[in-house]
Parts: structure tokens; C-alpha cells; sequence
């Protein structure tokens, strides 16, 4: 089987400023969307407390949302989560509760005078009435700050550490080009976090760094290319060399994301609600990381106004990028 | 050109021979199981013990499978295998080894545990399965904040005390004392007296820090602690916490509990499988305490008025507690120095009889009460009880041989695991700071057993239909490229259970989504052979020639991956630290897998043939011979000859 029968190379760059007119669109979306919507930050970064239950009979929602506010926390959702049976109670952190004290109050308002006092057990009622509390978390709110700095320190750091590298292993204009490009895949990822109100916890997180070591490993396929083409093809024009080094590398590149996809909607069908926005998030990554890799980073590194000289450096030249520098015009 | 040399091939053999036998055990089941332990120094954990537990089990008529006795007690299997037969069992042996006592107080901890049937040889070699988290087995997180402030206060106010009767015992004049957070301010009219009486502190504390302030005749002496007191206190404070902790987690009948110091003031607690956090919250949350009172009577002094009182007749200020042997003693309700007095006790040997001795120390303060009462009191008997819950138990009721100070020493006819029990029940009778839970998280047993079967299903399926796509595109060079991943897949789990590593949901993801990522390995390699091809290269050139222009790519891109899954781990937390361990690991298995196994497998397959005319690598699609070109696109693997 053979996906891709491209004859000749595809001419990319002729239409880069249509793609890049294209990214800063989705870009500025995504920015407006993250600055007025905000995102929909789970508890894992707001604290507060999370209790899934589980009813015998499809739940009764409606029971449970007046249960709920009869604790007077303010702001609280109920929700149905996967099943009809599966009911999502999400409450914020209140002042004077003592917060372990939470998920007791929230158990004994749903459970009624049908559960026996003094049961601590993790379920109430009996057969058809039967509630099973099947997940509590809290998160303080010192806790929750916490992850939050981390998770943002943690992204500086990949940035940092993977600009660093493809500097060193090709040139700046590439370091440049790439985070660019991935980090657009990222803003676009919470972007539609933003826009669809998704709950963005640590899982996403974890995808969306996952996803910015990923979506790099496109940008340096196509820059290893663009090199060996530099040494290969002496006389093309520089935009040749890159529509050449796209279109020898767009099959891997489809079949590769294809395959990813794949392990990733596995997790999307069969995951469960819990890895069901981790799964979302790596789904967006990977189509956009096609995009971002193949129509955004190689015009960036054009308009940054790579050359041959930069990457193919002159026999027995100095390996110190400054010095390649001082041969440029 | 495509050989492997004899060492390489036998790599990969170890290789896979290692992955089976350290991925195997997480394929024999878990089954549930009793354990018998204790938590008492006089409590021996036998074979008799063991004969009492298989007799008890007999008379309820449970079957056992299974029984062995090591350092950590007597464990038992049933030939039933389920819950309600474990659950059973729990109750036979509650009755007869602890006559029903159910609350920890009892002589044994019967805790329900899931044990492995990983057959011996293989634990003999340390292949064990991996930790299932607790989003997979059930279970409670607790994360305690320990108030360090409230625990320097604390140490102030038992400082202000000191600092008063030092001052008091070297008549030394001043005028006022005050406590302010952890800082203790005294005021002296007099700057001699101020001069004597910052020498005379130091010499009694050193580890006081002292800063003179005011001026006339107003002046102060400003005493905290030095810093790096302060740092002993906090770290002895969280210890402790975390001793009282593990006590009554085990009092509990929980087995396995996780509770590591996390930072410098943060505690993390994780129990598998609790069925009821909330008795377990109301357990940690408890704060006990130690007295030191007078023994009034016993089987040697008093004797008819221990039996009046055995009969209801209790005299007045007093009660009757019993301690850990049995023996009923008479004791004052009115202590001699509480546990906050107490600032250390550790298992030592006597210097002279070379006997297991318990060494405690006090504080100034608990010292001249000490010494107050010992010195009268020589020849009697004094006991250490344990208050929790409103509920007294002696610990042990020793002899006081001499008038004792600040050191003073416990000893008997007691063995060396006896004594350190002693030494851990009064060091960890009662919580030195106090703490706060600022996260929890439960999972229900059955929200776990959800999640395995999610996880397992996501990588099952995707990997099939990754396999199957990958077979179909690229035919035998795409069947090698799915038993690399295979092989990737067993490396991973073997390496993951090697480590002892904690599997959790956001882990299986991992698992998923790095095989997900490896195929990208295989896929640059077919995809250059291929072109190679294209190309016009004869088969055994472009292989080499592939997998060599292949690996400089695949290397490039698993660093920038490995970059962003080392930040995850150093930045993650819980999850998502587990998420970035399987993930750059398996970013690693793949390098060896995708290339170095791979390539075995090819050479193994095409090195040989001399005359290769055609690589099985799915249709080699050529721009310029489109009319020449067989319209087979699938199913059959196009020979490079024919396009010619």
C-alpha cells in the first residue's frame, strides 16, 4: 500500500503567507478565547472537592443538585459523568468547612436519613436506592497554587531544554521556528479548552507537554531533511530545498501522526471519562502538530532567512555557530 | 552488509529472555489473603502463633491454601480464593487471637492483604509484580500539612518555662517575661544582670539564640532558637508525626501504608484498598497523649485494694488500668509530667549488665518534676500510660531504681525488639505538631477495577489496530516492525516491574501513547527504505543504507521527547509523575527496540540471501513508471523487479 504518490514537490512555499496567515488567525482565536473565556481549571488547580457517585437507578439529578445546595458551599455543579447511573459532584473550597470534613457533609445531605448514623462506610440505601461513593479527591488551596506554578515551570523548562537542543543540533533559526510552531499547537489545545469550557486538569497538562516533545520531533525530521537536501541539491533556491524536504518527509510524517492516533483513540474509546480529556488533548496535538510542522515551521525558518551557509558548514570552518555568523553577507 | 555478528543476536535473546521472566509476574493473579502481625513488644510472632492461626481457621471451617510465617508475621491463603472466605477468616481470628477486639488494641493486627502467587524461584530473583496505585486497586491519599509555626510556639512556651526557672535557680533579677510566636522577651533593669543572665541561658541551653535590644533601664534579651534548632525541631516533629502515624494506621489492620515525608512540612499517607476513609480520617487526625503517673497499687503492694478495686471498688483519684501483659494496676489520675515533657527515648544497652535498656530524655521543666517525685518515691513502681481516644493503657510500669533527672534509663527483663517498641510507643504516644489534611483523594474499589480494565483495553485495542495497520502498509518489514513493538511493549513492563514502579491510570496512558510514538522509529525506517528503493538502490543497500540514514532522525527526535518528559517528572506531581517515568522510559525501550532489534530481525530475515531481488515493504511507489506500474496496491508485496 502506498498512501502518497506525489509527483514532483509540493510547492508549499509558495503559499506560506497563506499559512501563516491562516496560524495567526487560529492563533489570535485561541489567545481571545484563553484572555476572555479563561480556562475551565479543575480542581487539581483551584482546589475544592470532587465526589463521583454511583446510584443503583439512573440518578436523579435534580434530588441530588438540591442535596448539594442544602450545603450551602456557593458555586457547585452535579452532572451527569459517563453513565446515567454516574453522577459528578464538583464543590469549591469553602472558609469555615474543614475541608476533610467536606466529602462526609456531601455523602450524609445525599444519602438522607436513610443512612445510619455513624456508618462510615463508602455506601447507603439498600438495592434499588443503593448510592456507592466511588471517588473523592480535595485539593487545598495552597495545593492547588502549587500545581500550578509547577505545571507553568515545567513548560518554561521544555521550551528552554528544547530550543537549547536544536540549537546546538542545527541553528537558531530552527530552535526559533520550531517552539514557535509547537508552542501555537499548545495555544491552540487550550485555546479549544477555553472555547468548549473542557475541564483542564493535570492529565491535559501532561498531554499538552507530551505533546510539545512530540509535535518537535516532526519539525526536526523536516530540518534534518532540509539540511541533507542543502549538501544534495547545490543548485536549488532555498524555498526548492525546503518544498523538497516536506514533500520526501510527508508520508512519514501522516503515517507516523496516523499511528499515534490510533493508540490515542483507543484511549478515547475505551479510556473512560478519566482519560477521556488527556485523550482529547493529545487528538487535537497531533492534527495540529501536522499542520504547525509542516505549514508553519518551514515558512517561519524562510522568513527568519535560513541559507545554505548557515546549516552546511565549509570544510574545516569552525564548529562555533558565531563564527558561521561572520559568514553571512 | 547485513549481518549481525553471534553477540549481538545473543543481546537480543537476553533481552527478550530478561523481558519474559520480569514481565511474567504481573500475570499471576492477586489473591486475597490474611496477615497476622503485631504491634506489641511482648507479642511473639511464632510458629505456635502460626499453629493458633491454622487451628482457628480449622474450627470455622475455612480452608487454607496457603500459610507461611516470615519477619513481618503469619500469612494465609484460602483454597476459595474470594473475599467473603477472607472477610470470614478476619472474623475466626479477631475472635480467637484477640478476643473480638477489633480497635487495634488487641494483641494482633489481623489486616486483609492481596498477596501475588508469583511462584517462589521467581521472587527469589526479585521478579515481582508491579505496585498497582491506588487509582487502580482502590484506596485513600491524604496529604498533611504539619504546622511548623505551631510546633516552634509550642517549643517556645516549654523554653519560656525553662528560662524562667533557670533564671530563678541562679537568682538572677528581672523583671518581666513574654512570649510572643517563638520569640521569648525578658526584661532586666540592670545590663550586669542581663550579662549574667545571657551566659548562664546559654550554658543551660546552647541551643538558644540570644539578641540584646532596649536601651536605659529598659532593657531585653530577645531568645529564639538557632536556626538550625529550629530545622532539628521540625525534622524531629515530622518524624514523629509520621511514627504516630504509621502506629495507628497499623493499629487499623491496613497493611501497606504509604507515609513518606514529603518537602519540609508535608506528610503524604496512601492506604490501598481502605474500605472506610473516614474512620480513617477520624484515625489520623487524633492527637494521643502520655502521661507519667504514680503507681498506687499492684500484685506486690496493695494487693487487697487492687482486688477491692478489680470488684468495682476503685478508690478515689485513682483507676485501674491494665497493661500489656494482663496485669491490673492501681495508678493516680494525677501525672507526674506529660509526653510534651519528653523529648526523646531510644532503644539503648546498659553499660554495665549489657541489658536492652529504653533511654528517655525530658526537658528542664519535666526533669525537676521528675526528680521531685523519684527521689521520694524510690523502690515504687511508675507508669507510662498511653491516652487516646479518652482510653488509658499502660505502656509499661517500671521500677524506679534512683532519683531521676533529665536522662534516665527503663530497664527489665525485656528483649532489644521490646525495648525499641518502648522507645517508639512513648516517643510516638502523642503528635508533636499539629496537622491538616490539604488533599485527599479515594478511590473506591470498584472505580479501580474500572480503571485497569480502561487502561488495559485501550493499549489492547490500540495496539492491535496499530499492528494491523502497520502490517497491511508495509507487509513483513511492517509484521517486524509490530514485533518490535512487541518487544518494546515487554521491555517496558519488565523494566517498570524491575524498578518496583507504581502503576497508575495516567501510567497506562503512557504505556499507550509511547508505543503510540515508537512505531514513529519503524515508520522513518521503512519509509527511507522505501525511497531508497525509489531510488533505485538494489534491496540489501537500501536496508543498510535506511536504517543508517533512519537513526541519526530518530535519535534527534527521541531527545527532544525525552526533554519534555524529564521536565514532567521533575515538575510533576503524583500522576503525572508516573505519566513522565513510563514515558521516558519507553522512550528509551524504543531506541533499543525500533533500531537495534529491528534490524536483528531483518538481517535475520534478508541478511543471508546473497541475491536479494525484493524486500517485502508494501508497494515502492515510483513518480516516473506510473503506466508500468502493477495496479496491485494491497495484499500482495510488489517485487522490485517488476517495476523495472
Amino acid at each position: 500500500m502506498e498512501f502518497f504518490r506525489i509527483k514532483g514537490d509540493l510547492p508549499i512555499m509558495k503559499y506560506a503567507l497563506w499559512f501563516n496567515v491562516i496560524s495567526f488567525v487560529t492563533f489570535a482565536i485561541a489567545v481571545g478565547a484563553l484572555t476572555f473565556k479563561g480556562l475551565n481549571f479543575g480542581i487539581d488547580f483551584k482546589g475544592g472537592t470532587v465526589a463521583e457517585l454511583r446510584f443503583a437507578k439512573p440518578a436523579e439529578v435534580d434530588k441530588v443538585r438540591v442535596a448539594v445546595e442544602s450545603l450551602k458551599t456557593g458555586e457547585a455543579f452535579v452532572q451527569n459523568f459517563g453513565t446515567a447511573q454516574d453522577v459528578l459532584v464538583r464543590l469549591p473550597i469553602v472558609k469555615d468547612v474543614s475541608n476533610a470534613q467536606m466529602s462526609e457533609n456531601l455523602f450524609a445531605a445525599i444519602c438522607g436519613p436513610s443512612r445510619p448514623k455513624n456508618d462510615a462506610k463508602n455506601a447507603c440505601g439498600e438495592g434499588a436506592e443503593k448510592v456507592e461513593l466511588k471517588r473523592v479527591e480535595f485539593v487545598g488551596p495552597q495545593v492547588g497554587k502549587e500545581l500550578f506554578e509547577s505545571g507553568a515551570l515545567a513548560l518554561l523548562l521544555v521550551v528552554a531544554g528544547i530550543m537549547a537542543y536544536l540549537a546546538i543540533r542545527f541553528e537558531w533559526r530552527f530552535a526559533v521556528a520550531a517552539i514557535i510552531a509547537n508552542l501555537h499547537d499548545v495555544v491552540i489545545i487550550l485555546g479549544l479548552f477555553a472555547i468548549f469550557g473542557w475541564e483542564f486538569n493535570l492529565p491535559v497538562l501532561a498531554a499538552c507537554l507530551a505533546i510539545l516533545g512530540y509535535s518537535v520531533n516532526e519539525s526536526v525530521v523536516i530540518a534534518d531533511r532540509v539540511r541533507e537536501n542543502f549538501r544534495k541539491m547545490r543548485k536549488a533556491s532555498v524555498d526548492e530545498v525546503i518544498d523538497n524536504a516536506i514533500t520526501a518527509t510527508m508520508s512519514r510524517t501522516i503515517i507516523t501522526h496516523g499511528s499515534t492516533q490510533i493508540m490515542v483513540l483507543a484511549m478515547l474509546l475505551f479510556g473512560g471519562e478519566t482519560l477521556h480529556y488527556f485523550a482529547l488533548a493529545l487528538t487535537i496535538g497531533i492534527c495540529f502538530g501536522i499542520y504547525s510542522s509542516v505549514l508553519v515551521m518551514a515558512p517561519l525558518v524562510r522568513w527568519l532567512g535560513v541559507s545554505r551557509e548557515n546549516l552546511v558548514k565549509p570544510e574545516g570552518a569552525p564548529k562555533d555557530p558565531l563564527e558561521a555568523e561572520k559568514i553571512l553577507p | 552488509m547485513n549481518r549481525y555478528p553471534l553477540w549481538k543476536y545473543l543481546i537480543m535473546i537476553v533481552a527478550v529472555v530478561l523481558g519474559l521472566l520480569y514481565t511474567a509476574p504481573n500475570l499471576f493473579p492477586q489473591v486475597p489473603a490474611v496477615q497476622v502481625s503485631t504491634n506489641k513488644a511482648a507479642v511473639k510472632l511464632d510458629s505456635a502463633l502460626m499453629g493458633r492461626v491454622e487451628a482457628s481457621l480449622k474450627d470455622a471451617g475455612i480452608p487454607v491454601s496457603y500459610s507461611a510465617l516470615d519477619a513481618t508475621g503469619v500469612h494465609v491463603r484460602f483454597a476459595g480464593g474470594d473475599t467473603e472466605t477472607q472477610i470470614r477468616a478476619k472474623d475466626a481470628l479477631l475472635k480467637t487471637l484477640n478476643n473480638g477486639v477489633s480497635d487495634g488494641t488487641g494483641a494482633y493486627i489481623i489486616a486483609l492483604t492481596n498477596e501475588s502467587t508469583t511462584p517462589k524461584w521467581m521472587q527469589s530473583m526479585n521478579a515481582l509484580p508491579m505496585f498497582l496505585g491506588l487509582d487502580l486497586r482502590g484506596g485513600v491519599h491524604f496529604l498533611m500539612q504539619v504546622d511548623m509555626k505551631g510546633a516552634l510556639d509550642r517549643a517556645a512556651e516549654r523554653n519560656a518555662a525553662d528560662i524562667r526557672s533557670t533564671l530563678r535557680e541562679k537568682k538572677i533579677s528581672y523583671n518581666g517575661l513574654d512570649r510572643a510566636g517563638d520569640t521569648i522577651a525578658v526584661r532586666f533593669s540592670d545590663a550586669a544582670e542581663r550579662e549574667k543572665a545571657s551566659r548562664e541561658l546559654q550554658t543551660a541551653n546552647p541551643d538558644l539564640l540570644m539578641r540584646e535590644d532596649g536601651s536605659g533601664t529598659d532593657l531585653r534579651l530577645a531568645i529564639t532558637l538557632k536556626e538550625t534548632a529550629k530545622k532539628k525541631l521540625a525534622d524531629s516533629a515530622i518524624e514523629q508525626n509520621q511514627k504516630v502515624l504509621n502506629n495507628r494506621i497499623n493499629a487499623l489492620g491496613l497493611t501497606e501504608p504509604i507515609i513518606q515525608r514529603q518537602g519540609t512540612d508535608r506528610i503524604v499517607i496512601q492506604v490501598p484498598g481502605a474500605s472506610d476513609p473516614a474512620r480513617l480520617k477520624d484515625v489520623i487526625g487524633r492527637t494521643g497523649t502520655l502521661e507519667l503517673r504514680a503507681v498506687e497499687g499492684h500484685a506486690g503492694k496493695n494487693a487487697a485494694t487492687v482486688d477491692a478495686a478489680k470488684n468495682g471498688n476503685v478508690p478515689f483519684g485513682q483507676e485501674l488500668l491494665s497493661d500489656r501483659s494482663g496485669e491490673q494496676i492501681l495508678v493516680k489520675k494525677q501525672y507526674i509530667i506529660t509526653g510534651e515533657r519528653i523529648t526523646g527515648a531510644e532503644p539503648a544497652f546498659d553499660g554495665q549488665s549489657n541489658q536492652p535498656i529504653v533511654r528517655v530524655t525530658t526537658d528542664g521543666q519535666g526533669a525537676r518534676a521528675l526528680r521531685d517525685f523519684t527521689s521520694q518515691n524510690v523502690k515504687e513502681r511508675m507508669a507510662i500510660v498511653l491516652i487516646e481516644k479518652g482510653k488509658a493503657e499502660v505502656i509499661t510500669a517500671p521500677t524506679i531504681q534512683s532519683e531521676l533527672g533529665a536522662n534516665f534509663q527503663i530497664s527489665g527483663n525485656m528483649t532489644t525488639r521490646e525495648t525499641s517498641d518502648i522507645a517508639l510507643l512513648i516517643r510516638s504516644g502523642s503528635i508533636a505538631a499539629p496537622m491538616e489534611i490539604i488533599e485527599e483523594r479515594t478511590v473506591g474499589p470498584s472505580l479501580g477495577a474500572e480503571n485497569i480494565e480502561r487502561g488495559f483495553n485501550s493499549v489492547k485495542w490500540g495496539f492491535v489496530a496499530l499492528a494491523l495497520f502497520i502490517v497491511v502498509y508495509y507487509m513483513i518489514m511492517g509484521l517486524i516492525s509490530a514485533f518490535a513493538l512487541a518487544v518494546n511493549l515487554l521491555l517496558l513492563i519488565a523494566i517498570l516491574s524491575m524498578l518496583q514502579a507504581t502503576l497508575t491510570l495516567p501510567g497506562i496512558a503512557a504505556i499507550a501513547l509511547t508505543l503510540g510514538m515508537a512505531i514513529d522509529a519503524n515508520v522513518l525506517i521503512n519509509e527511507r527504505i522505501r525511497e531508497e528503493l525509489r531510488a533505485g538502490a538494489k534491496p540489501q543497500e537500501a536496508i543498510s543504507s535506511g536504517f543508517e540514514h533512519a537513526w541519526a532522525t530518530i535519535l534527534d527526535s527521541n531527545i527532544t521527547t525525552l526533554i519534555a518528559g524529564i521536565a514532567l517528572f521533575a515538575f510533576g506531581t503524583g500522576p503525572v509523575k508516573g505519566f513522565a517515568v513510563v514515558h521516558c522510559l519507553g522512550i528509551l525501550t524504543s531506541m533499543f527496540s525500533a533500531v537495534f532489534f529491528s534490524r536483528g530481525i531483518v538481517n535475520l530475515v534478508y541478511g543471508a540471501k546473497k541475491k536479494l531481488e525484493k524486500i517485502s515493504i508494501g508497494t515502492v511507489w515510483r513518480p516516473n513508471d506510473v503506466v508500468t506500474r502493477p495496479a496491485v496496491t494491497s495484499g500482495a508485496s510488489t517485487a522490485i523487479s517488476e517495476s523495472k
